[in-house]
Parts: C-alpha cells; sequence; structure tokens
C-alpha cells in the first residue's frame, strides 16, 4: 500500500514539471491572441474616430434632403455652404459602374482560363503576373490615366477633356480585375473535379463542362469576386482623384468629368480647419464610405463562406 | 462460330503508358456483347486503366500515350477522325465515388440526353417521360418521384449510385462501364446495386472493374484477371473460380496475394 502511494506521488511530480518549452509555448499563444484580435482592435478604433470627428455635423447641420438630394458641393462659401453629396456619389457610381462593365468580364475570363483550360507552368506563369498586376500602387494607375489614356481619349474621340468617366473606369476596372481574377479563380478551383470528370464522360465538350457543370456550382464565389471588385471600385482614391477630372459633375455621358466622394476628402481634408463644419463633413462622407464597403465586404464573405458549407 | 459482332468491345495490342511508367502490356481482349465481363486483380494491376482508356477519359490527365486498338463496334476509338463525344455518348461509365452533379435529379437524369439528342424539340412532357423511364429502370423511381427538383447531392450514396447509373440511359450507349460501382455503398446498397447491374445485362455489355472477388462471382458472366499490367486470364466466370488455368490466378482467388 504504501509503496502505491509513493509511486502515485512520484507521478504527480512526473507530470507536474513546468520547463521552458511550457513557458515559451504560453507566450506564444498569448502573442498570437493579441495579433489575432488586433484587427477586431483597428476596425473598431477607426470606425469611432471616423464617426466620432463626423457626429457633430451628422446631429447639427445633417439635413437628408441637402446631402443625398443636392447636386451642389460648395462647403467654401463663406455665406452659405451646401453640401450636396448627389453629385459625388453619381460620380463615385457611374466611375465604378463602368469599371465592373469592364473588369467583370475580363476578370471571369481570365479565371476561368487559368482554372480550366491552362496547365503546369503557363498556369504558375499567369497566377504570379496577375498577382503581381494586384500589387502595382493606385499613384502609378493615376498616373497611367493622367498621361497616357488621357491623350489617348482625346485624340480618339476628338473631345475636349480625357479625364473623364471613361477613363478612371477603364483604370479602375483594370485595377480591380487582378483580384477579382484572383478570387474568381479560387473559386472554381474549388469546384471537386468528379463534377467535370462526370460531365466530361456523358460526353460533354470542354465548354459544356464549364458552362453547364463549373460555372453553376462556382457561382456564389464568383459572385463573390464581384462585389469584392465593387467595394474595390467604392474606395479606390487616388486614381479615381487623377482620373476623373475631379470637377463636381452629374455626368451626362462617359466623357464627362466627375468626382468621387473618395477623391473629394482626400483633395478637401488637407484644407480644412480641424473641427469645423466642412472637416466634419468630409468625416461624414467617411462614414457613408466605411458603411457602404463594410457592408459589400460583408455580404462578399457571406456570400463565399456560404459555398464552403455547402 | 463467333463473329465480330458478338463481341462489344476487341483490342489489339494495347499498350498504355503514364509518362514513362508503363500501365498495360499487349492487351489482346474481347469482350462479349450483351453480357457482364468483371475486371479483377490486385490494386495497380491496371483494370481501372484499361476501362478508363474505353471511353477515353484517361486522357484527361493529359501526360497518357497510348499505342494498339480499342475496337468498339468494329470501329478503332483511337482512330484519328473519331469524335471523343460520340465515343462517350456511346460509352456510359460509372465512377468508384457517386458523382452525381450539383444539379437537380431531373437536370442530372436530362444531362446527357441534352448534350446529344437533338433529333426534334422535346417538350416538358417528354423529358418527363425520359425521367420517369429511366429512374423506373434503375428502380429509384418510387423513391424519388416527389422530389424530382431537389438538389440530386441530397441523396443516399446507393440512390446517387443509381441514379449515375440511370442519367447514362436516356442516350442508349452500347457499352456501360463501371469502376468499383459499389465500393462506397454499404452492403445493402451494394447488393441494391449488384441487383440492378444484373437487370440491366443483356440490354447493355457491362464491364464492371471490381475489388472484390465475391462481387465478380456473384455479377458477372465471363470475367478477366489482370496483373501487372497484363491479362492473365478471362473466360466464364464459374470457371475462372473452379478451375483456373494459371498459376497466378489460382493464387489470387485463394487469396495468396493482393
Amino acid at each position: 500500500m504504501a509503496k502505491l502511494e509513493s509511486s502515485s506521488k512520484q507521478m504527480d511530480d512526473l507530470f507536474d514539471q513546468r520547463n521552458m518549452d511550457w513557458y515559451f509555448d504560453k507566450l506564444v499563444q498569448m502573442i498570437v491572441f493579441i495579433s489575432g484580435i488586433s484587427a477586431i482592435i483597428f476596425v473598431v478604433g477607426i470606425f469611432v474616430f471616423v464617426t466620432v470627428e463626423g457626429m457633430g455635423f451628422l446631429l447639427e447641420g445633417f439635413s437628408f434632403t441637402e446631402v443625398f438630394g443636392s447636386e451642389y458641393w460648395e462647403p467654401s462659401d463663406e455665406d452659405d455652404p451646401e453640401y450636396g453629396m448627389l453629385a459625388l456619389i453619381a460620380g463615385t457610381a457611374s466611375v465604378t459602374g463602368l469599371a465592373m462593365l469592364i473588369a467583370i468580364p475580363f476578370s471571369l475570363g481570365a479565371a476561368i482560363y487559368i482554372a480550366e483550360f491552362s496547365t503546369g507552368k503557363t498556369r504558375e506563369y499567369l497566377k504570379v503576373l496577375v498577382e503581381l498586376l494586384a500589387a502595382i500602387p493606385s499613384v502609378v494607375w493615376g498616373f497611367i490615366g493622367l498621361s497616357i489614356m488621357n491623350p489617348l481619349i482625346i485624340e480618339t474621340f476628338d473631345v475636349p477633356v480625357g479625364l473623364s468617366v471613361l477613363n478612371a473606369g477603364i483604370i479602375l476596372g483594370l485595377m480591380a480585375a487582378p483580384i477579382m481574377t484572383s478570387i474568381a479563380e479560387d473559386a472554381l478551383k474549388a469546384v471537386p473535379d468528379r463534377y467535370r470528370e462526370a460531365a466530361e464522360a456523358l460526353g460533354a465538350t470542354r465548354w459544356q463542362v464549364i458552362y453547364k457543370t463549373v460555372l453553376p456550382a462556382a457561382k456564389n464565389g464568383l459572385l463573390g469576386a464581384i462585389l469584392l471588385g465593387v467595394g474595390r471600385g467604392f474606395g479606390e482614391t487616388m486614381a479615381v482623384l487623377m482620373a476623373t477630372g475631379h470637377s463636381v459633375n452629374i455626368p451626362g455621358s462617359v466623357f464627362d468629368s466627375v468626382r468621387a466622394l473618395t477623391a473629394t476628402i482626400a483633395a478637401e481634408l488637407g484644407e480644412t480647419a480641424v473641427g469645423s463644419e466642412h472637416y466634419q463633413v468630409l468625416f461624414s462622407i467617411g462614414i457613408f464610405l466605411f458603411l457602404i464597403t463594410f457592408i459589400i465586404n460583408l455580404t462578399a464573405d457571406l456570400i463565399v463562406r456560404g459555398i464552403k458549407n455547402q | 462460330m463467333n463473329t465480330a459482332h458478338d463481341y462489344a468491345i476487341t483490342t489489339e495490342k494495347l499498350n498504355l503508358w503514364y509518362g514513362s511508367f508503363q500501365a498495360l502490356f499487349d492487351i489482346d481482349l474481347n469482350i462479349r456483347n450483351g453480357m457482364i465481363t468483371s475486371l479483377i486483380g490486385p490494386s495497380g494491376c491496371g483494370k481501372s486503366t484499361f476501362l478508363r482508356s474505353v471511353n477515353r477519359i484517361n486522357e484527361r490527365l493529359g501526360y497518357v500515350r497510348i499505342d494498339g486498338k480499342i475496337n468498339v463496334q468494329e470501329q478503332n476509338i483511337y482512330a484519328e477522325k473519331v469524335e471523343l463525344v460520340q465515343v462517350r455518348k456511346q460509352i456510359g461509365m460509372v465512377f468508384q465515388r457517386p458523382n452525381p452533379l450539383p444539379v437537380s435529379i431531373k437536370e442530372n437524369i436530362l444531362f446527357g440526353h441534352k448534350l446529344h439528342v437533338k433529333d426534334k424539340k422535346y417538350s416538358a412532357a417528354d423529358y418527363n417521360d425520359i425521367v420517369e423511364k429511366s429512374l423506373r429502370q434503375v428502380l429509384l423511381w418510387d423513391k424519388v418521384k416527389d422530389s424530382l427538383d431537389q438538389k440530386a447531392t441530397a441523396l443516399s450514396l446507393e440512390e446517387q449510385q443509381k441514379l449515375c447509373i440511370a442519367r447514362l440511359l436516356p442516350v442508349k450507349p452500347n457499352i456501360l462501364l463501371m469502376d468499383e460501382p459499389c465500393s462506397a455503398l454499404d452492403p445493402k446498397g451494394t447488393a441494391a446495386v449488384e441487383e440492378l447491374i444484373w437487370e440491366l445485362r443483356g440490354e447493355y455489355s457491362i464491364l464492371l472493374v471490381t475489388h472484390n472477388m465475391a462481387q465478380a462471382r456473384r455479377a458477372s458472366e465471363e470475367c478477366i484477371f489482370m496483373l501487372m499490367g497484363k491479362v492473365i486470364e478471362h473466360k466464364e466466370t464459374s470457371d475462372l473460380f473452379v478451375t483456373p488455368d494459371k498459376k497466378e490466378t489460382a493464387d489470387y482467388i485463394e487469396g495468396r496475394y493482393g
């Protein structure tokens, strides 16, 4: 009996040793945990900051009909400043809309080619190149819009200005396409190969396999890719600032200059007095943009998750 | 006297390589019309490879090289002018894991038909007839007649496999290839699918790859034993299991290796 007790005490000692590995493991767990939740802290922090800065205007000077109903953006008028965002919203929407018209066919086509047709080395090179395209800084795209697209549009279409919805839409479309391609390709890759094999064995051609089997199965992921592209379009600032012409205007054609919500903040924030009404209005645009991109990204995320759980 | 018409598939000196690895060696086979022929042998003996070269689905791997002939209805399907789509219309295939497409039961049945049969306009009623007939033939109609518009992937594995057989029938193939069709099923499902395969013989020539010797014995009329990419023996199933000619066959069916 006594022997048994002493051996069980020995066992306790044996299992109760905390060495360096144990402490190191705890430390790493803690660091990883903090890094993990930091993303949440930053997002909440930014939202709180933007809201606090813009709240003054939303609570006092805000008029729904003026902000969303008026096309007059005249924040610098000393006597009676007007903050109509309608033209800015129209600017952002028209540029994003045109960008998507260009980016959706391009990126879906590229994704289908990479995922379904290309093989081996070609596929690897293409994937790297697409990633590389996605990494081009937006100011470089803006520069291309300003110095290459601008004269090109003036010459080709014989219009007085080349900084317009068309210019910014093309630039933004090219910017959004790589990331959309990459996500759409992931969605196509997630379609189990046995579906393709089944359709092929039934005698479907390559295109029939893609059109009748792969695309329907990947539909949610592709929709998610498109929505992320839209989110990218709404949020893009620098390239849009440089390529739109930056004039407040509800566009009547693609050759009209417009101004985007994001570009307005970037261009005007530096010139306003901290805490002034103009300053607060710019922050309320920020809140608006934040909410829109948040909703778009969340929807995209939920849709993409939807396919994984199926 | 056997004539060429008695054979659904004949092969002449068929050799197959995956890259530089040779998987099939000089396969010469005459597979009888309207019968169930089973292919047995240990893993890696080339039985699935052979099956998958009969409808040329092997080619989707991209690094497969083939030499020799496979004649289906006296036509070499590896001849240059042969249309892959036509080959696959003639030859249906059932896979190891049931692989219904992620669409409704009805659309699964009509998938092949819509691809191949373009002789006239089909009305909704025509389509319904086709669906009912195919599902009845695989003894699935009573179970799914009220849920034809539901996703096929929600069915049980046994039902999925029966559906995978049913969707081959509307295009009226001559040959059905089955690659271990019961290996994902439980004993009850296996029995049901075996019974179904037995029902289909006569109308179709069936080539059945199986890992399960008892299944070959139960569910086939002729049997081919393969080893290391070569055909060792091919004769009537009842004969092969009772009086095998070759020592390798005897050792395998007695379970000394494999």
